[in-house]
């Protein structure tokens, strides 16, 4: 349980009819005068306006400050992701997964992966499942900051965005290292990795745990005691635990209103049962809720990572079947058998069997489910992303309408939405 | 195979259909007429306790006998037990079952998002219009598999209806009356948007 140290009633000093000085509280300014005309202002937000986090575009009706409606459009960054999917082999279909979230795109490759494996009952190796620990931890992690820092610089503080921004960069520098791609990874394939973790990567990581909490601890020293940042964020957006579960919120999100499901926990996948972490959970469900849940969750991958490379053990990344996993290069070429794999895996593809699989993962932004429908061909009848961010947002105005405009933005931003994701 | 299943028999009797398990999932149909109360039932139920509405989709087949399916995935976050819930649709009949928005309000955005790209209406649906193709979309359900890859109108007509579009196409007609504003739009506006032509494409130039 996440508790919290700080509760500042931010507020604006007053003089009462009699004189006496009284403290008026933010968010509850006395209605002066109810009837200004009644006059209700249409205000369009975005697509392109840097508050909406992305191509998000947000009609708002507002009474004076107040939101009254506000109705999201989404679907501008649409790239039928879903459609494609059914034209392409199993293994085509993870590159267009890094353009899904593409704040956290390792993640987001482990969950296609292990969700086909699923589909076709594919055991993958210790090492590999090690492995993919870290690329999902490496990923809650960069996502997290993204976060952290942008709703920073939305509610004026633009220093942790800095510091966010930094540590961010050097798990980039780690996945390049490891994939080649700052952002499109494409780092799994069915049954496997499509490298291991080079040489320095290691060290690097554990570099990276060693000095990351310190900077975790100064935007901690930053924001959670700040009078702005808790002014702005506590009591705002609230959603019950109820509310949570009936909008079928997820992640983050979820957890904040004290709601304790975590995908990891739950329903484990990739042996996260044997690793010992926590999950933070808020009890307020407010915006201020969802950065200390955030923020606790930074500790806790970074607990994870130090787990997992501890026990990283030797072995192949591959599960050592021919017919999902390419042969070497070297052996396609001198060997027959070797050739022939080779031959039919790249112009036929890896066919599934007939039926259908669902896997969700915990993402860094909520439950990031996958779920294939297979005819027995090479290339899937249904391919189906539930996106978390998604969902997350279709409650932003339950959440926002009856806050302040300015309230909206913190709301927002509170969702952490990557518009990729929500409009796949 | 989950225990619901059997609880579902026993309480639905002929309006529960087949019942398979695939890759350890179960996976129930149930009778088009009877989807809300078998599910307000599979919520509601100790026991049962399936509180959470993890995602609402729809699959159609290549093999064009077989029945497009609307499927609920369901969970009971405190057994951390799921449960999915087909419902099978015959594309030549009516293409429509009830909305269980009532049930979950997370259901809104991803019934509408199955409206959006596969055509199925869902009755009672509070706002079921487009989702993530815009409103005056004209080319129809993305993801039916009569839809080819790279939509029903040509690159060059995409452009001339997107460079052609109205600007005010933007808000809904609902939006604007929302904020009272109609009766200070220009006249024309207002009687193109009562026809319902925005984003209309002027073909004679």
């Amino acid at each position: 349980m996440s508790t919290r140290t700080v509760a500042y009633e931010l507020g604006t000093s007053g003089v009462a009819p009699d004189g006496t000085p009284v403290r008026i509280p933010l968010g509850a300014a006395p209605d002066v005068e109810p009837d200004l005309g009644g006059e209700h202002l249409l205000l369009n937000i975005g697509p392109q306006h840097p508050a909406t986090h992305g191509v998000l575009r947000l009609v708002v009706e507002l009474d004076g400050e107040t939101v009254v409606r506000c109705i999201p459009h989404v679907g501008y960054l649409h790239s039928g992701f879903e459609k494609l999917g059914e034209y392409r082999f199993y293994n085509q279909i993870v590159p267009l997964t890094d353009r899904n979230d593409y704040l956290a795109p390792m993640s987001n490759n482990v969950g296609v992966a292990l969700a086909i494996e699923k589909l076709m009952g594919i055991e993958i190796t210790p090492r590999c499942a090690v492995l993919r620990v870290i690329a999902c931890e490496m990923s809650r992690i960069i996502s997290h900051l993204v976060w952290v820092g942008t709703t920073g610089i939305d509610l004026g503080a633009f220093t942790p965005f800095l510091w966010a921004f930094q540590q961010r960069e050097r798990i980039y520098d780690l996945q390049e290292m490891w994939t080649g791609a700052r952002l499109t990874t494409s780092l799994t394939r069915v049954g496997g990795l499509m490298a291991d973790i080079p040489e320095g990567f290691t060290a690097g990581l554990r570099e990276f745990i060693r000095t990351f909490p310190r900077t975790l601890a100064e935007i901690d020293r930053v924001l959670t005691r700040n009078a702005i940042w808790v002014g702005r964020t506590q009591g705002v957006g609230v959603m019950t635990a109820a509310e949570a579960t009936n909008w079928s919120l997820s992640g983050p999100m979820l957890r904040a209103s004290g709601v304790p499901f975590d995908v990891r926990k739950d329903q484990p996948y990739l042996g996260y049962e044997t690793y010992d972490f926590e999950v933070p959970v808020g009890e307020h469900g407010d915006v201020y809720d969802r950065y200390l849940v955030r923020l606790e969750e930074l500790h806790q991958s970074t607990r994870i990572l130090a787990q997992a490379l501890d026990r990283l053990p030797d072995g192949p990344i591959n599960v050592d079947d021919p017919r999902v996993i390419l042969p070497a290069k070297s052996r396609a070429m001198t060997d027959m058998e070797a050739m022939i794999f080779h031959f039919k895996q790249v112009m036929e593809g890896v066919k599934a069997p007939v039926g259908e699989a669902y896997l969700g993962i915990e993402g860094p932004k909520g439950e990031l489910g996958y779920y294939f429908v297979s005819d027995g061909s090479a290339k899937p009848v249904r391919w189906r992303i539930r996106p978390p961010a998604f969902l997350n947002l279709a409650a932003l105005p339950k959440m926002a309408e009856g806050h302040l405009l300015s309230d909206l933005i913190a709301i927002n931003a509170s969702v952490d939405i990557v518009m990729g994701e929500v409009d796949r | 195979m989950n225990p619901s299943v059997a609880a579902l028999r026993a309480t639905f009797g002929s309006a529960i259909g087949r019942a398979v398990e695939l890759c350890g999932d179960t996976i129930v149909y149930v009778d088009r007429a009877r989807l809300v109360d078998v599910l307000r039932w599979l919520r509601d139920t100790p026991g049962q306790a399936y509180d959470y509405l993890v995602d609402v989709t729809a699959v159609e087949y290549r093999d064009r006998e077989r029945p497009l399916e609307v499927v609920y995935f369901l969970r009971a976050l405190a057994r951390a037990a799921d449960l999915r819930v087909k419902v099978e649709l015959d594309p030549a009949g009516e293409m429509a079952v009830d909305s269980v928005v009532s049930l979950w309000a997370g259901a809104n955005w991803l019934e509408r998002e199955v409206y959006d790209m596969f055509g199925v209406t869902f009755r009672g649906h509070p706002d079921l219009r487009r989702i993530l193709m815009w409103e005056t979309y004209a080319e129809g359900y993305p993801l039916r598999k009569d839809f080819p890859l790279r939509g029903r109108f040509s690159r060059a007509e995409q452009v001339h209806q997107a460079l052609n579009a109205n600007p005010e196409a933007h808000y809904s007609l609902e939006e604007l009356s929302l904020a009272e504003v109609q009766e200070e739009l220009p006249p024309d506006m207002v009687d193109r948007l009562r026809r319902g032509e925005r984003g209309t494409v002027p073909h004679s130039e």
